[in-house]
């Protein structure tokens, strides 16, 4: 009688049981380990692999971009994971409007609050929607708080001495295209190109352990898209000759066009791109604000985090319509509060 | 990515961020403000991935297996079948920043990255204070073409100025002396040239770290097209240094 199962069990169970093809194959931490001993082991030839010039200007962008961001993005997923495990769901529904065409605003403003760039802002928008904030509302949040906090308000002022009106294009902007693309998701938005953003399963864990399984999963997970982000960026930042720019300066439709394009592209920190639009002396204040209000909102390391935390579904709808938005609203509020070209 | 090969991956980037900011590595990929930010989120990072060890490794099961029942491997479950294919498998580029500090350690932005942009425009100035007493007196590069460029020179003619730099080619012959400025991180860097005229030591190329001191002059090269201006200073005597450990402004 105990032999006929235990025949069974070796020829049944290796198909259906998911744990015994895996043994077949190396776990994760053996990978890991070959793959630390590879690169050890071939460290002379990598670092040779850097040395001309341009190889080591990529490779110092790069880990610039990754280091500058980690602090941000540690922040914000700590945040995020705080407001996954201690903040009730109910508290966002007393905190904000219930009527979702309201809340959008409300939580765009709302941006003002989180000192920091847009790395950290990702994460904490995903841990709004998994709160049960409606999602128009937490992405006015998302885009607007990179650009509108103190610290960035406060950065855009000293790259622009005596400009003061600079300031409050970008606020003013910045506020405004966040809240017309919550609007716009409220309108055209749909439920199914959202991938609900994934997270570990909190149940039944203590809420020091549920914190901690949430911070682990969220910053390898962010972190990962930050390096795709960063490699695109690196790369961006290290090819596109300088000279381009001048020849489109000129032109101001072009020149508007050109310096959002470049916003994306570089991928530049929100408390930083405001010293580097103060640099481009060549091109009209209004196209520099198109580059103040798109960059923070989106560029090539945003899509990558925005695409890791929401789904690609999501990202390749989300971001082309936050560029056009931010665009159309840099180029009114130019016309209106900094004299046109 | 199971959980345990995440946690280690997470003990790694968190070690090498605390290494370089314990360090003065740092400073050549971001601003010396940002290092307290650094340690703290190094340390965060160290602390949870020791954390979720211990827990994992507590909690049961073979740490090297599949998913089984960790909380964290929800999303891999989301596929239907097998691990890895989506989700944390991204977490494997985490990696590459922590090989690319460990093992090749990128230089500070140098010559090469100069050459690429114009030299960054100086920020107009009203009120210039004058000069400290010292003699001859350090400056900023920034500071020196400010005042070049908005003074007119005026608060630093009849003083000898000193000024350390990298050197990087001009194009019409000779070298600038040059910092890279930043504002947050060597993405954002900004070359601000300063013409050298006069004599240098023989020898020197580009990316020597040079001290030289030397007078103001009114030689200034303008670029049209990017509305560059470099302003000159005549070089009396000049020697190389040892690169700054803060090598930006």
């Amino acid at each position: 009688m105990t032999v006929a199962p235990a025949d069974q069990a070796p020829e049944t169970s290796p198909p259906q049981a998911p744990p015994a093809p895996v043994r077949w194959r190396p776990g994760s931490l053996e990978v890991l380990t070959v793959l630390l001993v590879v690169v050890v082991l071939l460290r002379g030839q990598l670092v040779r692999l850097f040395t001309s010039p341009a190889m080591a200007t990529w490779a110092t962008v790069f880990v610039s971009i990754v280091v500058q961001a980690i602090p941000f993005l540690v922040l914000g997923v700590a945040i995020s994971a705080l407001i996954a495990v201690f903040v009730p769901p109910s508290f966002f529904a007393r905190a904000l409007p219930s009527r979702p065409v309201l809340a959008v605003p409300v939580a765009g403003i709302c941006g003002v609050v989180l000192p920091g760039c847009e790395c950290g802002s990702v994460p904490i928008a995903g841990g709004l929607v998994r709160r049960g904030v409606t999602p128009a509302a937490a992405f006015a949040f998302l885009l607007s708080a990179p650009a509108i906090n103190p610290v960035v308000l406060v950065a855009t002022a000293v790259a622009f001495p005596g400009r003061p009106e600079m300031v409050f294009a970008r606020f003013a902007a910045s506020a405004v295209t966040a809240i017309v693309m919550g609007w716009l998701w409220l309108r055209f938005g749909r439920s199914e190109w959202l991938r609900s953003p994934s997270r570990p399963d909190l149940g039944g864990l203590s809420k020091w352990s549920a914190f901690l399984a949430s911070a682990r999963h969220d910053v390898v997970h962010a972190g990962g898209f930050l390096v795709v982000g960063g490699l695109t960026a690196a790369t961006m930042n290290v090819t596109i000759p300088q000279h381009w720019l001048s020849a489109v300066a000129g032109h101001e439709v072009i020149a508007v066009l050109a310096l959002a394009v470049l916003a994306v592209l570089l991928s530049i920190c929100s408390e930083a791109d405001a010293f580097v639009a103060a640099s481009l002396s060549q091109f009209s204040l209004t196209a520099r604000l198109a580059f103040l209000v798109v960059g923070p909102m989106i560029d090539l390391k945003l899509f990558a985090l925005q695409a890791g935390t929401f789904g690609r579904r999501f990202a390749i709808r989300f971001a082309p319509a936050t560029f056009v938005v931010a665009i159309a609203v840099s180029v009114v509020t130019g016309l209106l509060l900094l004299g046109g070209a | 990515m199971n959980s345990l090969a995440q946690s280690v991956t997470l003990l790694l980037l968190g070690g090498v961020v605390l290494r370089i900011s314990l360090a003065d590595v740092y400073l050549r990929y971001v601003k010396e403000g940002l290092r307290p930010y650094l340690i703290a989120a190094g340390v965060v990072l160290v602390v949870v991935a020791i954390a979720t060890m211990i827990r994992d490794l507590r909690a049961d099961g073979p740490a090297d297996g599949p998913a089984d029942g960790l909380a964290d491997e929800a999303e891999e479950h989301d596929d239907g079948h097998g691990h890895s294919h989506r989700g944390p498998s991204i977490a494997w580029l985490l990696t590459l920043p922590v090989f690319a500090i460990f093992l090749v350690a990128p230089p500070a932005l140098g010559s090469y990255a100069a050459a690429r942009s114009g030299s960054a425009a100086v920020q107009r100035q009203a009120e210039f204070a004058p000069l400290p007493h010292a003699d001859p007196v350090a400056m900023t590069n920034v500071d020196y073409a400010t005042r070049a460029i908005w003074d007119k020179g005026t608060s630093l003619r009849g003083r000898t100025i000193r000024l350390t730099g990298f050197l990087s080619p001009r194009p019409a012959g000779g070298f600038y002396l040059t910092r890279i400025l930043l504002s947050c991180c060597a993405a954002d860097g900004r070359p601000i040239k300063i013409g050298l005229d006069g004599e240098l030591p023989a020898g020197l190329k580009a990316d020597d770290w040079i001290q030289a001191e030397g007078q103001y002059t009114v030689r200034q090269d303008h670029n049209k097209a990017t509305r560059e201006t470099i302003v000159f200073l005549t070089v009396t005597s000049a020697h190389p240094v040892t690169p700054p450990a803060e090598p930006y402004e």
